[in-house]
């Protein structure tokens, strides 16, 4: 009695054809179907970035997307920018500046930063912290954060 | 919090979108970032999501001296677009005010203006500059101006089975965004979309009340403290759960006096 | 101490502190960078069911015919449970100890049985085979109410009228009063008497991970393991097998990743409880995760404070004495097993901290109320008693005209007065106030400071600089808990073994939430054994591998823990130098490790690298003298013995401007200067101290879980709970000073709780530093612009 239906996207470069209940949101999809378990769920209101992954080269909230909306899209999650080297700048200025404790913001926030530099755009310590200002972090406070960001933009 | 049962189907047609709105329970789907949580939460239990997405709704064109906007047009299109930042720039700085830059990838302009939310940005701008709400339904198109959509808390003038297809913003000479809110991104405690042309102000408060409020009175003031005074004619802001109601009217006139030197000369 | 064991370095050589002192990155960091952690939600196990809650839509009210069928025959349902079903396999628990004397509480059950006292209480339980089917089931279940008066307002809970647990008599939990004598005389013979009511918003943790729990109960053997996201999971090990009743090593609790506790998740969850209990009696996994929604009316709660202070000082600008009367509410039951009156009673002890003052008398009342549960929280009862005590501080210092540095420097425990007894009793080894006061006076540059608010002031610009001395309750010993008979441990232990091919184990008792736990241990294991970083791989959070401990709380895992691990390793080092002898036929006295090798002790020739001294030790026995028996792995157990809590002492600043026309506040900028003893991460405590310091600033400015009048909460999600996000929050530059505690080899104390501490008291004598010339002056946190707005008189 869920309406299921059939989905093709790619994953990670990966094609993927599953079938899926129509309520489920992208980042569960994600979890549980695919078992990437990278992407964090944290509010499922859409406001703590903890789900943020990238879809069709655009950062979104994963669970502000219905699996079934991605048909036909390509996601990438932490786990695939990892592994392709895109995050490598920004996850060894994280590492330096302890950018994370324990992790769970770590990968939407890596997310959030990354789509800052991929604009291209010189932006200020005010604009770091307006870009990441949907991602919620509770143990680190931010600034170390914000410099890790700030590395990297100066290269 | 998980969503309740739903089926889901997508239009591929505006005929086929019309049909699937016919069906009982029937919900638009668009950008989503109003509706799903509302669904995570289980405040709302649709028993079909038809999803508009694929239809043509996502121009930006001047047309006969107004922009039109598709509804369909993301927030993150209205920031990065020059026609919009040329001929609506009101539109554009409000959009930056959405929420953050992962919602405005996916949040619509006509979800927006069809959801009213009284906190949302784009129904003051849309009261401010006159616009006009382009509406699709089965019978053909049907032209809403601003001052008569917004109805109610969350109550537009949206007929059942129709759609919201494009937006005509026509230019203002001057105008004026300012927006409080405790945190970026933040829904608005209380915002002022204003524009004008030659002596004509039009001057829409957000977050004070059910729906956007054309402060009439003070806009037709000639001096700020003139329309300081007159703002407690146009606005019974309600209190939220936060701020009372005269902090809300407080507010409104500290914003005023923001936006007055913006609004009554020429830049 | 009095094993074999060796100094950090050998009398004669380089002092050699390793790794201690160091900004490493954390090692296990890495894997939470890619995404590629274990929290307990990313666990996956065969026949894995989900878990969702029936909870109480009203704040009090009895259940009655509570009607489960239709959610039986929901699509993917396993079981449906009421509280009686689950009490069978689960005994209730109060939550009260011994030296909390008086203390009460009603016993609490996993499931609510007949009432429900709270908006959230769990009153059924649905097992499905998956969460969203579990809520589709829940969505079915009906009850019929009783709606029961509802306690919500803390005065109202005192007088008394309503009283929510009949038998009790009133709703009074616990209460204490406290006199050292002759305090009405010294407010008698004070030339300056203040006296302030300042009000504390309730508020919560709102850890970005939400409460997780899978326990896995396998009949065969009549074991539970319990995958926890908790930060005592011996302490747990323990509940689980005196409430489920099963033998205590049969229980086996692992944490893996933990995303965000501040306190949260150290304590007793009665759905937690009910779900391993539902674990037992399906005999299969059972995982339950809190969501966003269910957190906010179920995640203990804390901080709701009343607090009338008053201050006796002389015209010289000398305290004389302080007294307070603080009202606190908590929820309907003491929260188990730490209760819930000690946040209230830390307050009664921490109040007037840093200063010399010998007269003070305080009452304290602790009231249950129809709101959720409320328990320890990061850094427990110093937010208030930090920010009642520098508030009414800097008061008095406006009513002498004096500066509120200076006030501060003429009422500071002198750093030379060392052992100290304070006036409630707390003993004080060594703190550094004046030092860290100069230190931050200096850091921040206050006199340029001061300039700049004077001119801007005459813009009409008004900015605002706030002070907050502070002492800080860390490492302590059984006098927090154990004392009263709660079996928590305030002992740890570190197993250190050298693998074969050189590398080091560390298992240690003490959890890791992501403040750098294993980081710490890795560089003291490293340092006191002598292996490079890299050959160190640390385990915590398994009761099935680490010695027996107390976990995370109270800013002890370093002190404590790192103590064990420092222990262990220099014993280690021994036995390892023991077995290079007998391999190099040479005088262990001659030989010492650094870098993976064994080397000269006086020249630094290498000898043998310690891969070699593990594959004789472990493969090749028969090479070494007969006698000889190798011994590579160590244990040793530490707790402080001397003082029941080691004190630290730091000192905050902060620097803000308020806009008088909308009662915004914009953070400038922020200073902590912390003395926490030896610090064996100087980054990794600045991050703690950052981190705390913006959850101050939550409750300062943002957090309060607001209820309306029928206990119910009015804004239970994100979107209207506001946390403090990266747009608003300032820079905060840190400085140290180190005394180390000479109760350990190690010197460290603890600090992560240091920035919550004192931020809220800082961001307040700000605010109304900034405030003063304008005449206002707010007490109630949070600071919302409502607030300010209402203090200046323009609403």
């Amino acid at each position: 009695m869920d309406p299921a239906l059939d989905i093709t996207l790619t994953v990670n470069g990966t094609a993927v054809t599953r079938r899926v209940a129509a309520r489920q949101h992208l980042v569960d999809f994600l979890r549980d179907e695919l078992g990437l378990t990278g992407s964090h769920v944290g509010c499922e209101h859409g406001v703590c970035g903890a789900c943020t992954v990238r879809v069709n080269g655009e950062i979104v909230r994963g669970c502000l997307m219905l699996a079934v909306q991605a048909d036909g899209c390509r996601v990438e999650t932490v786990e695939g920018l990892s592994d392709s080297q895109e995050l490598a700048k920004l996850q060894k200025a994280f590492h330096e500046h302890n950018a994370l404790q324990c992790g769970f913001c770590t990968p939407g926030m890596l997310m959030a930063a990354q789509d800052l530099l991929a604009s291209g755009k010189k932006p200020s310590r005010e604009d770091i912290r307006a870009h990441i200002s949907g991602n919620y972090c509770r143990c680190t406070g931010y600034q170390s954060i914000v410099d890790a960001i700030e590395q990297v933009i100066r290269g | 919090m998980k969503a309740p049962s739903f089926a889901y189907a997508k239009a591929r047609s505006l005929a086929e979108a019309f049909d699937l709105l016919e069906r009982p329970g029937a919900r638009v789907l668009a950008g989503g970032q109003s509706l799903i949580p509302s669904l995570n939460m289980r405040l709302a239990a649709p028993e079909l999501l038809v999803d508009i997405g694929a239809l043509p709704f996502r121009e930006v064109q001047l047309r006969d001296g107004a922009l039109r906007v598709g509804a369909l047009v993301t927030h993150a299109a209205l920031e990065r677009s020059r026609e919009v930042a040329e001929r609506a720039p009101l539109l554009a700085e409000a959009a930056r005010h959405v929420a953050h830059p992962a919602i405005r990838n996916r949040g619509t302009l006509g979800g927006s203006l069809a959801l009213a939310d009284p906190a949302a940005e784009y129904p003051a701008v849309a009261l401010a500059l006159e616009a006009t709400l382009v509406l699709q339904g089965r019978g053909g198109e049907r032209r809403v101006p601003a001052s008569a959509f917004f109805k109610g808390l969350f109550e537009t003038d949206l007929r059942a089975g129709e759609i919201v297809a494009a937006v005509e913003l026509p230019a203002a000479e001057r105008w004026a965004f300012r927006e409080l809110a405790r945190r970026h991104g933040d829904y608005a405690i209380v915002g002022l979309a204003g524009a004008a042309r030659g002596a004509a102000r039009r001057i829409a408060f957000f977050g004070v009340g059910a729906t956007p409020v054309l402060a009439v009175h003070a806009a037709g003031e000639t001096t700020l403290e003139g329309a300081q005074k007159a703002l407690e004619k146009d606005l019974r802001p309600a209190a939220d759960l936060y701020h009372s109601a005269a902090t809300k009217l407080h507010l409104a006139k500290v914003l005023l006096a923001r936006a007055w030197t913006q609004l009554s000369t020429s830049h | 101490m009095g094993k074999a064991e060796l100094p950090l370095h050998a009398p004669g050589t380089q002092l050699d502190r390793g790794y201690i002192g160091q900004s490493v990155p954390r090692p296990n960091a890495q894997r939470l960078l890619q995404g590629r952690g274990a929290f307990i939600d990313d666990l996956r196990f065969p026949r894995l069911a989900h878990v969702a809650f029936f909870r109480s839509p009203y704040a009090h009210a009895r259940i009655k015919n509570l009607q489960l069928e239709a959610a039986r025959k929901s699509p993917g349902v396993i079981g449906v449970f009421d509280g009686r079903a689950v009490a069978e396999y689960c005994t209730p628990w109060i939550a009260v100890l011994a030296h909390l004397k008086g203390i009460r509480s009603p016993a609490q059950h996993a499931i609510a049985l007949e009432r429900a006292c709270w908006q959230g209480e769990a009153c059924a339980a649905v097992v499905a085979e998956s969460r969203s089917q579990a809520e589709d089931a829940v969505a079915l279940i009906e009850a019929e109410w009783q709606e029961l008066p509802v306690v919500v307002d803390m005065e109202a809970a005192l007088e008394g009228k309503t009283v929510i647990h009949p038998d009790l008599g009133d709703n009074i939990c616990f209460k204490r009063e406290f006199d050292t004598g002759g305090v009405d005389e010294a407010f008698a013979r004070a030339d300056v008497v203040v006296e302030e009511t300042f009000h504390f918003g309730r508020h919560t943790g709102v850890c970005l991970e939400g409460r997780a729990i899978l326990a896995d109960y396998n009949a065969g053997e009549h074991s539970l393991t319990v995958y926890q996201a908790t930060q005592a999971p011996h302490m747990m090990q323990d509940v689980f097998s005196r409430h489920l009743g099963i033998p205590e090593a049969n229980v086996r609790v692992i944490t893996k990743d933990v995303g965000g506790s501040f306190g949260i998740k150290v304590h007793v969850y009665p759905d937690e409880m009910a779900t391993a209990a539902l674990s037992v009696m399906l005999r299969r996994p059972v995982k339950f995760v809190a969501d966003r929604l269910e957190s906010f009316v179920s995640d203990i709660h804390a901080r709701e404070h009343r607090c009338k202070v008053r201050l006796a000082a002389s015209k010289g600008g000398e305290i004389l004495a302080f007294e307070l009367d603080d009202l606190t509410a908590i929820g309907p039951y003491s929260v188990y097993p730490r209760t819930s009156g000690i946040e209230g009673n830390q307050v009664v002890n921490l109040t007037g901290g840093p200063y010399r003052h010998q007269k003070y008398r305080a009452k304290m009342h602790v009231v249950f109320t129809n709101k959720n549960v409320t328990c320890q929280y990061r850094a427990v009862g110093h937010p208030i008693a930090v920010a009642l005590t520098e508030g009414i501080v800097d008061i008095a210092a406006r009513k002498l005209g004096m500066d509120p540095a200076e006030f501060r420097r003429r009422n500071l425990i002198a750093d030379d007065a060392y052992p100290y007894t304070f006036p409630t009793g707390l003993k004080f080894e060594k703190l550094s106030h004046h030092k860290t006061l100069d230190l931050l006076l200096r850091t921040m540059n206050y006199p340029a400071l001061r300039a700049e608010q004077e001119n801007l002031r005459k813009r009409n610009i008004y900015r605002g600089i706030g002070l907050a001395a502070m002492i800080e309750v860390t490492n302590p010993s059984p006098a927090f808990y154990g004392v009263g008979g709660a079996r928590i441990s305030a002992q740890d232990g570190a197993t250190l073994r050298l693998e074969p091919t050189g590398m080091l184990t560390v298992m240690c008792s003490v959890t890791e939430q992501g403040q750098g736990t294993e980081a710490v241990f890795a560089q003291i294991a490293a340092s006191a054994v002598g292996v490079s970083l890299d050959k160190v791989r640390v385990i915590t959070g398994d009761t099935g591998v680490t010695p027996y401990g107390g976990g995370t709380w109270a800013s002890r895992g370093a002190g404590i823990g790192g103590e064990a691990v420092l222990q262990a390793g220099r014993a280690l080092r021994a036995n390892i130098l023991d077995i290079a002898a007998a391999i190099l036929k040479a005088d262990k006295a001659e030989l010492d490790v650094r870098g993976n090798q064994i080397i000269h002790r006086l020249t630094s020739e290498e000898k043998i690298p310690l891969s070699e001294v593990g594959r004789v030790a472990y493969f090749r026995p028969d090479t070494l003298p007969q006698q000889f028996q190798s011994e590579l792995t160590v244990t040793r157990h530490y707790t402080p013995r001397e003082y029941p809590f080691t004190f630290t002492n730091g000192i905050q600043a902060s620097w803000l401007e308020v806009d008088p026309d909308t009662g915004f506040v914009r953070l400038l900028r922020h200073w902590c200067v912390e003395d926490a003893g030896t610090v064996i991460n100087p980054m990794l405590v600045d991050e703690q101290i950052r981190g705390g310091v913006v959850q101050g600033i939550g409750a300062a400015l943002y957090e309060e879980c607001l209820y309306g009048p029928e206990g119910q909460i009015l804004n239970g999600n994100m979107a209207d709970y506001l946390v403090p996000m990266a747009g608003e929050m300032p820079d905060i530059v840190c400085a140290h000073v180190e005394t180390p505690t000479r109760q350990s080899q190690l010197g460290a104390k603890g600090v992560g709780e240091a920035g919550t501490a004192g931020a809220p008291g800082a961001i307040m004598n700000a605010i109304n530093d900034a405030l003063a010339p304008l005449g206002a002056r707010v007490t109630a946190m949070p600071f919302t612009p409502e607030k300010i707005l209402k203090a200046l008189g323009k609403v």
